[in-house]
């Protein structure tokens, strides 16, 4: 590849050529290679989260204790939550900012390239950290990921430090990774790229870096409290000493809710650029999609307490999450509006990054209106804590998040690696994942409707028929995502020579560069008209 | 349960695969019992339609424009992207159709919160995995433990295979039935106060719609109104710890008459039980009938943080075979299973076991699985313990 | 990069440090903030645990108010713990004294911490206590016995629609944090 034109040659401080070896991935300060060592990291955690979910699944396939003993059970689910929110679906957007937003801005590289390496190179030992602790003595958390106390105080087991220690860490990369971002956009954007004329992904993960630096740290103070209540003897959690088991609850969930908006508005920006280029239209409403991304931001802030409406709260706290909670559909509604008018009167075609995109806007919506139904305080009393919500969150974080990450590779492939992918794997990969992704979770909302509570390792007879199909549909989703595996590491060794811009609808500057991008881009800023 | 009316829309051959046990699951949620659970119910329906024509209008919109505004037909995109007035439309109605939701819900939860004028009280404590229930107008308290015997449930150890004593098949209320369910009376606006003893509960009957967490230190209230007699199942519904999947609620409502009937026999046996305990201290059981009664009340009681065969689990509940507190002084033995051990998850089993369980399930400890003290521990060992004598 | 670039990220990388340790700062501050916030919703039924004063109160005879009282153990808790009225009625403002009955039946000494908590929440606000037992610590010897005094009376201004206030106590075992705290024996839970 270092035979690649340099399309600035007259900057010599920069030679095209990569340092070989383990080395070169060990102190690489490159923003392609930290993409793409993020992209690998979060697939494998990706499978791991994903094996821990065929566990709960081949469990949960017939009623009794047939496997696992139920504290394993609740290992299982507290780390596949942990591993798949913090070690796949937040790394895999950062490891999509890293490669795209300095080539979608005209940059060089990311503001603070080494903190770059740092931040993604101290995510496999808190990962290691958190996994490891499972094969310890009494085993890894129990408490599920939303790790309530007192549960995760005084009747924890003794690995919690482990699991506190490692979520300092995740949060401290994610705060690093994101203060990079900010800089980035603020400072390297390319001369005549102006904040109106930055890309949606660009916009959304600015505000997602915000969401972030504000909220991590909140979660990193979280951990802490329950680490010293564990441990040091303070009662922030323990209504003995003057403390409060419900704070908790509060706190956790001022960072909770934020957080779900952070794995999801970039997966906005990934549709609102792959929509445009195969319908062959321009985005409609730009300029709407930067204020309701921005309101759904801001919103995130103040409906907290909407995970929390059976701790006994005031009716007149009650209404105003409500309220609060059902107002967040307005931006949401305009995005999905928007995306379907780029679509009304465009000339489609569907390739695989397509077929995601609009899978991921039918099943998000899907996702979204439940999550409207959920907002309904008297009728969550009914759900709460059901698989209704487990069947909600999975919609709008598999079938949203990971198809908008999925769609995302699938477009941007071609550049990362030069070559195109197998259209005809991506499409049986797409097919696959579609079908048992619903079979997995569709029926989820009826399990729930019917009484089934989440976070039981066995369930009552009635539930039997239901629970086997979406098991049977977990095997099929999990092993759908090998054929992506294939699709990738078959792109990556070779095939079809890729053009600088092998979409014809596409737009943007990552399009300008030759595919695969050169080890440098943008050395010099390209003129933004 | 019967398919409701309104689940026509639900895909009836999904149930199609055999499990020739299993009964029917419902499509959709309860409607329940109550005025408030019908009230939800008829909520949650007129939010789910409104929310299926949204679906239906914007994946209509979409699904059109996948099949004309293909480039496969030879289109010309148009190049339109902006529209300040269709914006603000699309902004303005979903914001109309979310005030339209809101007053229904708003009235909902307004009668649900109304927890004034209760006649009957009930005091509703979760601990690790049971709930106990306390009348607060009678003179009535007890545990309500899970029914369904650890052999239905309990498979992967194998520890319970070709006992045939005990019913393997599972019953019809597999993990819905419980030793002595909560009993209200027909007709009569009912409290619940719920709190905890331990860890976050929650109390959950769908067919009265009431989920309210139980709180340790703190209580909350949730209220109902049954005018039809029968049996109602539930379950905990905050993640408690490893049994948090076996801990059901189960309420009988009974008309009143009959309700007064049971409670006066139920306070008659509480008293008849107390005095029967004076007895029980004079009263010396034998090795065998202790040991016996002991493995029944550990496998009841203990076996789920101990497990059946003693050996606890490595880093988070302790073993007892070969323990030092099973075979060390006897006193400090019964002061732990009676009094429990504050801030951990041992609880104080004095007011959940009777005084003959007690004596037998500290000598089963101390006698099982290899740990052979000898000793044999009697109802008034236990008693001079809990007297703190 | 030139340097004019460098030296606008540290500024910038400087300012969003501020907004991190801000905001882990914030995270703790919402402690504090919580309890303002329950105190002004009566969010979990929350008393305040300072003593009220009587004075100047006018008796409201026009209504009166069922107040049911609820002592739970918690779990470890090796007392008898009861309220000696399970329920009593007063008009608001009526200063009212009510006793609970405590004993030990551990063979150890023990000290008891009561967590006070008022059902409907909001009515929690207006549960004035006068003298409390849950101010202090309840020190108890083996097999000692006790009554615990509370007096306390209702606002005026208690929502016309809470007609019954229920107050719980629930009765924690503090022996262990005492003991830590003055002597440097540490006593662990078994």
């Amino acid at each position: 590849m270092s035979t690649m034109t340099d399309t600035h040659a007259h900057d010599h401080d920069h030679h095209d050529h990569k340092p070989a070896g383990i080395t070169r991935w060990l102190y690489t300060t490159n923003h392609k290679d930290i993409g793409s060592m993020y992209l690998w990291f979060s697939f494998i955690m990706f499978l791991v989260g994903g094996a821990m979910a065929m566990v709960i699944r081949a469990e949960l396939y017939q009623p009794g204790l047939q496997i696992v003993d139920p504290n394993f059970f609740n290992q299982m689910t507290t780390v596949h939550g942990l591993v798949m929110v913090f070690g796949a679906v937040m790394p895999a957007f950062v490891g999509l900012a890293n490669w795209m937003v300095p080539m979608m801005i005209g940059a060089p590289d990311m503001a603070l390239p080494r903190m770059n390496n740092w931040s993604f190179w101290i995510l496999p030992f808190a990962f290691a950290i958190l996994i490891s602790s499972l094969f310890m003595e009494g085993g890894g958390p129990n408490f599920g990921w939303t790790f309530y106390a007192p549960l995760s105080t005084t009747y924890s087991n003794d690995t919690t430090a482990l699991f506190v220690f490692s979520v300092h860490i995740m949060g401290i990369s994610s705060i690093m990774g994101a203060i990079n971002v900010i800089v980035t956009i603020f400072n390297l954007r390319a001369p005549g790229m102006t904040f109106m004329k930055m890309p949606l992904f660009v916009w959304t993960w600015l505000i997602t870096a915000f969401l972030l630096i504000a909220v991590m740290p909140v979660l990193a103070g979280t951990v802490t409290m329950v680490l010293t209540d564990k441990y040091f003897g303070t009662s922030f959690f323990d209504a003995a000493g003057g403390g409060d088991p419900v704070m908790f609850q509060h706190i956790f969930w001022f960072f909770g809710h934020p957080e779900v908006y952070i794995m999801i508005l970039p997966a906005f920006g990934i549709v609102s650029a792959i929509i445009p280029t195969f319908a062959r239209k321009p985005l409609f409403g730009y300029s709407s999609m930067v204020y309701a991304t921005a309101s759904i931001a801001l919103l995130s802030f103040i409906v907290w307490a909407h995970h929390m409406f059976t701790t006994g709260m005031p009716l007149a706290s009650e209404l105003f999450f409500m309220y609060a909670t059902m107002l967040i559909s307005v931006p949401t509604g305009v995005k999905v509006f928007n995306w379907v008018a780029t679509m009304w009167k465009g000339a489609m075609t569907f390739e695989t990054p397509m077929l995601f995109a609009i899978a991921f806007v039918v099943l998000f919506t899907i996702g979204g209106l439940s999550g409207l139904m959920l907002a309904i305080t008297p009728v969550d009393f009914q759900y709460h804590d059901t698989y209704f919500v487990v069947a909600h969150f999975h919609y709008v974080l598999v079938s949203g998040a990971i198809f908008s990450i999925m769609a995302g590779c699938y477009y941007w492939l071609p550049k990362w690696t030069g070559h195109m992918y197998d259209e005809k794997l991506g499409k049986t990969h797409f097919w696959c994942s579609l079908i048992s992704v619903n079979v997995l979770f569709f029926p989820m909302h009826f399990v729930g409707l019917a009484g089934m509570p989440r976070r039981i390792p066995d369930y009552s007879l009635q539930f039997a028929d239901f629970n086997q199909i979406i098991s049977i549909g977990g095997f099929a989703f999990g092993l759908s995502q090998l054929i992506f595996l294939a699709v990738v590491i078959k792109c990556v060794k070779g095939g079809e020579k890729a053009p600088a811009k092998p979409w014809e609808g596409a737009e943007g500057l990552e399009w300008e560069v030759p595919s695969p991008a050169p080890y440098h881009t943008f050395s010099t800023p390209p003129e933004v008209k | 349960m019967k398919l409701t009316r309104s689940t026509g829309w639900a895909i009836p051959a999904l149930l199609a695969t055999g499990n020739v046990m299993a009964t029917e699951m419902p499509l959709n949620m309860t409607q329940g019992v109550t005025d408030i659970s019908q009230r939800t119910y008829d909520l949650h329906m007129t939010i789910f339609y409104i929310c299926c024509v949204i679906a239906v209008v914007v994946f209509g919109m979409m699904f059109i424009s996948i099949l004309l505004h293909r480039k496969s037909r030879g289109v010309t995109p148009a190049t339109f992207h902006e529209s300040t007035t269709i914006e603000v439309i699309w902004t303005a109605i979903p914001f109309l159709i979310l005030i339209g939701m809101a007053i229904p819900a708003t009235a909902v939860l307004t009668e649900v919160e109304d927890n004034s004028n209760a006649d009957v009280t009930v005091l509703v404590t979760g601990s690790q995995w049971k709930w106990h229930y306390k009348y607060h107008d009678y003179d009535l308290e007890y545990y309500s433990v899970l029914a369904t015997p650890r052999a239905q449930y309990e498979n992967y150890n194998g520890m319970f295979n070709g006992n045939s004593e005990i019913p393997q098949e599972k019953g019809e209320n597999y993990l819905l039935e419980v030793d002595r369910p909560l009993v209200i009376p027909a007709g009569k606006k009912v409290k619940f106060l719920m709190t905890s003893d331990d860890v976050i509960h929650s109390w959950w009957v769908p067919e009265f719609a009431i989920k309210q967490d139980a709180n340790p230190g703190f209580i909350n209230e949730a209220w109902t109104k049954v005018d039809k007699p029968g049996i109602y199942r539930g379950k905990c519904t905050e993640l408690c710890g490893k049994d948090h999947g076996f801990m059901p609620v189960v309420v009988i409502v009974k008309e009143q008459a009959e309700f007064d009937a049971w409670m006066n026999e139920q306070v008659a046996i509480a008293a008849k039980a107390k005095a029967e305990e004076q007895k029980l201290l004079s009263m010396q059981m034998d090795m065998s009938e202790l040991m016996a009664l002991g493995e029944k009340t550990y496998l009841a009681s203990c076996a789920a943080c101990h497990q059946p065969n003693g050996e606890g689990l490595q880093g988070v509940f302790p073993g007892l075979k070969g323990s030092p507190v099973a075979l060390g002084d006897m006193r400090k033995h019964i002061d732990t299973v009676v009094n429990g051990v504050s801030g951990t998850a041992m609880q104080a089993y004095g007011k959940q076991l009777g005084l003959k369980e007690l004596a037998a399930v500290i000598t089963y400890e101390r006698n099982a699985w290899g740990n052979n003290t000898g000793d044999a521990v009697q109802a008034k060992d236990v008693n001079a313990v809990m007297k703190g004598q | 990069m030139n340097s004019d670039i460098t030296q606008q990220n540290i500024k910038l990388v400087k300012k969003l440090v501020v907004i991190v340790i801000g905001m882990f700062g914030f995270g703790f501050a919402l402690v504090p903030l919580y309890d303002v916030f329950c105190d002004i919703t009566g969010l979990n039924g929350k008393t305040s645990d300072v003593a009220a004063s009587a004075e100047n109160v006018q008796i409201d005879k026009s209504r009166q108010i069922n107040i049911q009282f609820i002592a739970i153990n918690n779990q470890g808790m090796p007392w008898a713990f009861k309220p000696v009225e399970k329920q009593v009625t007063v008009y608001p403002g009526e200063v009212k004294m009510v006793n609970f009955y405590a004993k030990s039946l551990s063979s150890k000494d023990t000290v008891g911490q009561a967590v006070p908590s008022v059902s409907p929440g909001k009515g929690a606000a207006y549960f004035n206590k006068i003298e409390c037992f849950c101010f202090n610590r309840q020190p108890l010897a083996a097999g000692e016995e006790t009554l615990m005094p509370l007096t306390f009376y209702i606002d005026q201004d208690l929502p016309l629609d809470v007609g019954t206030l229920t107050l719980s106590y629930t009765m924690y075992d503090i022996t262990d944090a005492v003991n830590a705290e003055s002597a440097s024996t540490t006593q662990t839970g078994e």
